[in-house]
């Protein structure tokens, strides 16, 4: 303590202990701000995960969208369309296409989740988009009105998905697909993003919360049991019709013949 | 006689004291129709109607014929507090809140196909056989009444429970009503009691579904029957059948055991349909409203070719002092629709007219040995096969990987080409059946047995033919053309022009026939080989 007292009116103390404090504050602060310390991890995994799906795309998708995305003539543009239509269509299997036929369909995806990551990651980062989301955000279940839903899908889907979501015929041979079995976050992603001839349902025109409240009553159709029987595809009149023409009136007609046969 | 037996009599005794039925039931009960399985077809259509009356009467006991607004509380979750009309309420309601109510809705909807398609096969089998002819012309114009008077009722019946779909085909009917030019919109506003959809039009279809036409039903079925019973029925050609007699059984007991048990068949067979397989399943259609649609939206089969007709029209407008003419609308959805029921209504009567065929016939026809019928039959079929076609086109697009559009065309350019070539294939497969009766009956039936004859000739031995057989093949009528009489001994010019001369090339191609084999020919094959 002696060597304290003894230098406390050294002319370099005060200088010496205005270094200590800002060294200890400076010190301070890095520890506290620790967690935003990753974020320059984050940005930079950020950066790789770009990198990586940029790489994706050179090999994958760019021989039609254009070294930078910028589209051709036989593929749209992909600046501003945002992570939720990668994820729409890579991770649905819709791109990369099979053929170049009416409309992708769905298949089996050619990229696993990080690369469909990555690919998203990529071309969100052209321009800004709307953004992909997980199924975990997509609170359905809680937030989601089973009959409100009902009557928002008959309203705005069932025109080309059908009544039972079967989905249906377009002109030229493009089709809406079913929408049964669909994860709810791509159902989501579909709504805002709007792929193939589906046209984009805004938040203004049909509000997140009337979104899960769609999604809910899909899935309340799918799991729905058939009340009255063999559904026959759900998909109207045309298979009752061609039911009674087979079975129907093919067992009549075989018991009419047998009633009329004669004895042997 | 057995006290039982005396019990028995004195009962019959008593009613035949007060109405004299003994001679008249004697009479009847032993009448003779002849059997074959054709002729149960028109019975199927009979018993659905039964069927279609009982299953209908249990729905009227809860259905709501009223466009009044509810809201749903019913136990169908997926609709809970959607806001919708008591006629959709109530069709719910029978659904799920009644017990066995899903089951009898969907008994009486089947047995309402089956009602329509039992029409249509017993109409053909009339058509191709010609029983339609002389005398039986205003009992195939009754039929031809109950099919048209089917359609409208099966479209009311499913356009009751006021769901989406019924409901776009209400808007349909209400565009073909007001394509009537110059009228239209003044019928449409009578049948809506104003604009569509209105409050009053499923009320007043519900009364024109449950009381008026089945009631007319009734009426047109009961003459139906009656006239079968009166000109007897008529049976296939054969031994011992003539023009003048029925060969078969007596109604009772056999016909009463074969009908009644059959009655029961086809409530069974409705009864399984209705209770394994779903049909109009409303409650996924959701509520009507005017501005929603469902994709794949269809009437029933028996509409179907209709909806074909309208899907396949190319869209052609136009507009005439002040009033716009929807000719895409009005000459596939009433136009040609008018033409086909009037030319099958008076189909006995043109026939008639070509063959110059005046007289009576109880014998039917074998459908190949009148081949411009048979042909005209599958040209027609060929047609509403097309539309039929056309009217699924979205679902067999999405079924098949077809674009709609290609459907549409092939519809527009079959329907337009592949009806003749029906007729002419139709017709040529008939003559070779012809050629190949003729075959059979002079050389008889290839037995596959190879004999070498002494001098080394080879020959296959043909089983000749039972007399009964022969019969059967030869029996029928191959009538002359009219020969056409230009001008008659004096020079006169035939007062009929030009609808003699179109008389003789009917005709004449109604006779164009394989010559049957003559007795003649028949003796001189005798004894000898071929």
């Amino acid at each position: 303590m002696k060597f304290i007292s003894k230098y406390r009116k050294h002319k370099l103390a005060a200088p010496l202990l205005l270094l200590f404090a800002l060294t200890g504050l400076g010190l301070t602060f890095s520890v506290a701000s620790a967690t935003e310390a990753p974020k320059s991890v984050d940005a930079a995994a950020r950066s790789t995960l770009i990198e990586e799906g940029q790489q994706i795309f050179l090999k994958g998708c760019s021989s039609c969208h254009g070294l930078n995305g910028e589209g051709a003539a036989i593929a749209p543009s992909l600046i501003g369309v945002g992570a939720a239509s990668v994820d729409f269509q890579v991770a649905t299997g819709r791109m990369p296409m099979q053929d170049m036929s009416q409309q992708a369909m769905r298949k089996a995806p050619v990229y696993n989740e990080e690369e469909v990551a990555a690919l998203a990651a990529y071309v969100a980062s052209l321009a800004p988009g709307p953004r992909a989301y997980t199924n975990e955000e997509i609170e359905w279940e809680r937030d989601g009105n089973t009959a409100e839903g009902g009557e928002l899908f008959r309203n705005n889907c069932a025109m080309c998905h059908n009544f039972a979501g079967q989905g249906g015929a377009l002109t030229q041979g493009k089709y809406a697909p079913s929408v049964m079995g669909v994860e709810p976050k791509h159902i989501y992603e579909a709504m805002i993003t709007g792929p193939q001839a589906m046209p984009v349902f805004s938040d203004k025109i049909i509000t997140p919360e009337e979104k899960l409240s769609i999604i809910k009553w899909i899935k309340a159709a799918e799991t729905e049991p058939n009340l009255g029987g063999a559904a026959l595809g759900r998909v109207g009149p045309v298979t009752e019709g061609l039911l009674v023409w087979t079975l129907g009136l093919g067992l009549l007609i075989g018991i009419a013949v047998w009633l009329t046969a004669k004895a042997r | 006689m057995s006290a039982r037996e005396k019990v028995a009599a004195n009962v019959a005794n008593y009613v035949d004291e007060r109405t004299g039925a003994a001679s008249w039931m004697k009479k009847n009960l032993q009448k003779v129709f002849p059997d074959h399985w054709s002729f149960m077809l028109g019975e199927i259509a009979l018993y659905s109607f039964l069927i279609l009356l009982l299953s209908g009467t249990f729905l009227t006991f809860w259905f709501d014929p009223s466009m009044r607004h509810v809201v749903y509380e019913g136990s169908y979750q997926p609709l809970k507090d959607v806001e919708m009309s008591a006629a959709y309420a109530s069709t719910l309601h029978i659904s799920f809140d009644v017990r066995g109510g899903l089951l009898m809705r969907q008994i009486h909807h089947w047995a309402a196909l089956i009602f329509m398609a039992a029409i249509v096969v017993h109409l053909l089998r009339v058509f191709f056989t010609g029983a339609f002819r002389k005398p039986r012309e205003f009992n195939w114009i009754l039929g031809i009444a109950l099919l048209t008077l089917g359609i409208v009722e099966g479209f009311l019946g499913y356009s009751l429970p006021d769901d989406l779909l019924s409901g776009t085909g209400i808007r349909i009917a209400h565009a073909i009503i007001q394509s009537i030019p110059v009228v239209g919109t003044y019928l449409s506003f009578f049948a809506f009691g104003g604009a569509f959809p209105g409050e009053v039009f499923i009320p007043r279809i519900y009364i024109v579904h449950v009381l008026l036409l089945p009631g007319i039903f009734l009426a047109l079925i009961t003459v139906h029957l009656m006239l079968v019973w009166y000109q007897k029925h008529t049976q296939y050609p054969g031994p011992g059948r003539t023009e003048k007699n029925v060969v078969g059984y007596p109604l009772m007991p056999v016909y009463m055991a074969k009908a009644g048990g059959f009655f029961f068949i086809v409530f069974g067979i409705t009864a399984l349909l209705g209770a394994v397989a779903s049909i109009n399943p409303i409650w996924l259609y959701g509520p009507y409203t005017p501005g929603q649609i469902s994709a794949g939206s269809q009437p029933d089969w028996y509409m179907g070719w209709l909806d074909g007709l309208v899907r396949m029209a190319p869209p052609i407008e136009t507009y005439l002092f002040g009033y716009t003419v929807s000719w895409n609308i009005l000459i596939p959805g009433l136009i040609i629709p008018g033409i086909i029921f009037t030319g099958m209504a008076l189909y006995p009567f043109i026939e008639s007219w070509m063959t110059g065929d005046k007289k009576e016939h109880h014998l039917l026809d074998r459908p190949r040995n009148v081949p411009n019928r048979t042909a005209l039959g599958v040209m027609s079929l060929t047609f509403m096969l097309v539309a039929l076609i056309n009217g699924g086109n979205d679902i067999i697009a999405t079924h098949f990987d077809l674009t709609i559009n290609q459907i549409m065309w092939f519809s527009r350019i079959g329907i337009i080409v592949l009806p003749p070539l029906a007729f002419v294939i139709t017709k040529r497969i008939c003559l070779s059946l012809q050629r190949a009766d003729r075959e059979l009956v002079l050389h008889g039936k290839e037995t596959g047995r190879l004999v070498m004859l002494p001098h080394g000739e080879f020959i296959e031995v043909h089983e000749e033919l039972s007399a009964e057989k022969k019969y059967t093949l030869t029996q029928h009528q191959q009538p002359a053309a009219i020969a056409l009489v230009k001008e008659d001994a004096r020079g006169v010019l035939n007062p009929k022009g030009i609808r003699a001369k179109l008389q003789a090339r009917f005709s004449a191609a109604n006779a164009e026939n394989i010559a049957k084999p003559t007795p003649d020919e028949l003796k001189q094959l005798e004894g000898g080989h071929h």
